[in-house]
């Protein structure tokens, strides 16, 4: 591992003070970043450790919460409020990584993962998300679980964040250093710069995520397809929330993850539900409209079916 | 830092993991180094009472933090519940996670407890082998002794 100086932020002015020295990165709980450091992904000079310096859930003046950045991801999960009023939320995060990891993950940390594969992940590899202009193997190579939706030449990776897709359903806002943003722009397709994971600048420090109301989202779940039953990456996710009114779906959330480079909104499935009846027919119809635009790759064309079979199943099971 | 009640100052190069200060620097060589990346669980720890990897973790980050590892588990010369319901229920073949093993359900019991929810119950949970099965996804055992590591632990946590 590169040697490296580290710096502990008490607050987030002293947290941008430090990440003006060349080639700062922030610390959150370090279960990525730690992990592709000594694999020699992420060579960081300085570290400027930011898990301690907001660990606060509020209520915002809207109805909604307050997420501070340094929030762990199992405090978040076990908040009452979170649990009550965005059950999507709290799933999903008991659904993501281990009870260890998510003692120790923060909830800016865990949007900041890297987007990944195993090619990115092994520097013996060419890899455009590592090394830009090096090449993709993995369009050619092993991507069984790899992209179906958005992905460019350039990369085929995964967001593997499932918090992130939960967020992504409820609208969630991203507040940074100098502006706010919506989550769902927060994240980037590949395009020709897969380098990039967010549209976050150098030095730019996440200080907290605003849940803002969403009062049918007590009516949302999380389901998540993976390998295994427990501790592994999605497959697919669906987070999904339905507002429902007499058996006709008023309104619908949904977000899939798994397929894309970012959380994948699925908002031509939500306007083919809006005034339909709650029904299986319905479900499939919304899934095959959101899911035509996918592309699969050679080998991983099943994600579309597993996709509409989740859709279908946890609609069914909200209405 | 102060490690199962110990406190130590210590200077360390930045890369330092917890797990390899406890291991090189302290002797405490009872948490393992398996994959060395969080995803075997064998260097589980309690960072301020909650189980974490000790792999991932920079020692650097935890400067000033209380920190138990599985020698600090057994009072005096007593083993602990957790220790004794694993010789009772054989829930070990080579031993390697088993340091990992202990901490992770010792911390597990304790987020149990507190009524902490999981992805099998949200509200409420109970001590079952499904809630313990989940729980303990984090630690791997390449010898497959999961049913009586299940079995230990429920007894453990009765």
């Amino acid at each position: 591992m590169r040697p490296f100086r580290y710096g502990r932020a008490a607050d987030a002015a002293e947290a941008l003070a430090l990440a003006t020295a060349p080639e700062a990165k922030f610390l959150g709980g370090g279960t990525n970043l730690v992990d592709l450091m000594r694999l020699g992904v992420e060579q960081p000079a300085f570290l400027v450790d930011v898990a301690r310096i907001d660990d606060r859930i509020e209520e915002t003046a809207e109805g909604g919460l307050r997420i501070g950045a340094g929030v762990r991801n199992s405090d978040l999960a076990a908040d009452a409020r979170v649990r009550a009023r965005y059950p999507v939320l709290s799933s999903a995060l008991l659904q993501g990584a281990s009870g260890q990891l998510r003692n120790l993950a923060t909830t800016a940390g865990n949007l900041l993962q890297r987007t990944r594969c195993s090619y990115f992940q092994d520097v013996t590899r060419p890899c455009n998300k590592r090394a830009p202009g090096s090449g993709c193997p993995a369009r050619e190579g092993e991507h069984r679980n790899f992209a179906i939706l958005g992905w460019s030449s350039e990369c085929v990776a995964t967001h593997p964040s499932d918090m992130a897709v939960a967020l992504a359903a409820l609208d969630a806002i991203v507040e940074t250093s100098n502006r706010s943003l919506p989550l769902l722009d927060l994240h980037r397709l590949p395009d020709n710069e897969p380098e990039r994971d967010t549209v976050l600048e150098q030095g730019e420090l996440i200080t907290a995520v605003r849940l803002p109301p969403l009062p049918f989202a007590r009516r949302s779940r999380y389901s998540k397809v993976r390998e295994r039953a427990s501790f592994a990456f999605a497959v697919v996710s669906l987070a999904a929330a339905l507002d429902l009114e007499d058996g006709i779906v008023r309104d619908a959330r949904l977000a899939l993850g798994g397929v894309a480079h970012k959380p994948w909104r699925a908002q031509r499935a939500e306007e083919v539900l809006r005034g339909e009846p709650a029904t299986a027919d319905s479900f499939t119809r919304a899934a095959e409209t959101e899911l035509a635009q996918a592309r699969p790759l050679r080998d991983n064309g099943y994600k579309i079916h597993v996709a509409r079979n989740l859709i279908v199943r946890t609609l069914s099971e909200l209405a | 830092m102060c490690v199962n009640g110990i406190e130590h100052t210590l200077t360390v190069d930045t890369r330092t993991s917890l797990l390899d200060l406890l291991r090189e620097r302290l002797g405490l060589t009872g948490a393992k180094k398996g994959c060395d990346h969080g995803q075997c669980g064998a260097c589980t720890v309690l960072i301020d009472g909650r189980r974490a990897n000790a792999c991932l973790a920079l020692a650097v980050a935890h400067s000033g933090s209380t920190i138990a590892t599985v020698e600090g588990l057994a009072a005096e010369r007593e083993l602990h519940p957790l220790q004794r319901a694993f010789i009772e229920h054989d829930a070990f073949q080579c031993g390697y996670c088993t340091p990992g093993q202990l901490c992770s359900a010792a911390g597990m019991l304790e987020e149990l407890r507190a009524g902490r929810p999981s992805a099998v119950t949200d509200t409420d949970p109970v001590l079952s082998a499904s809630e313990v099965r989940e729980r303990m996804s984090g630690n791997i055992c390449r010898c497959g002794a999961y049913c009586n590591l299940v079995q230990a632990i429920l007894e453990a946590g009765r």
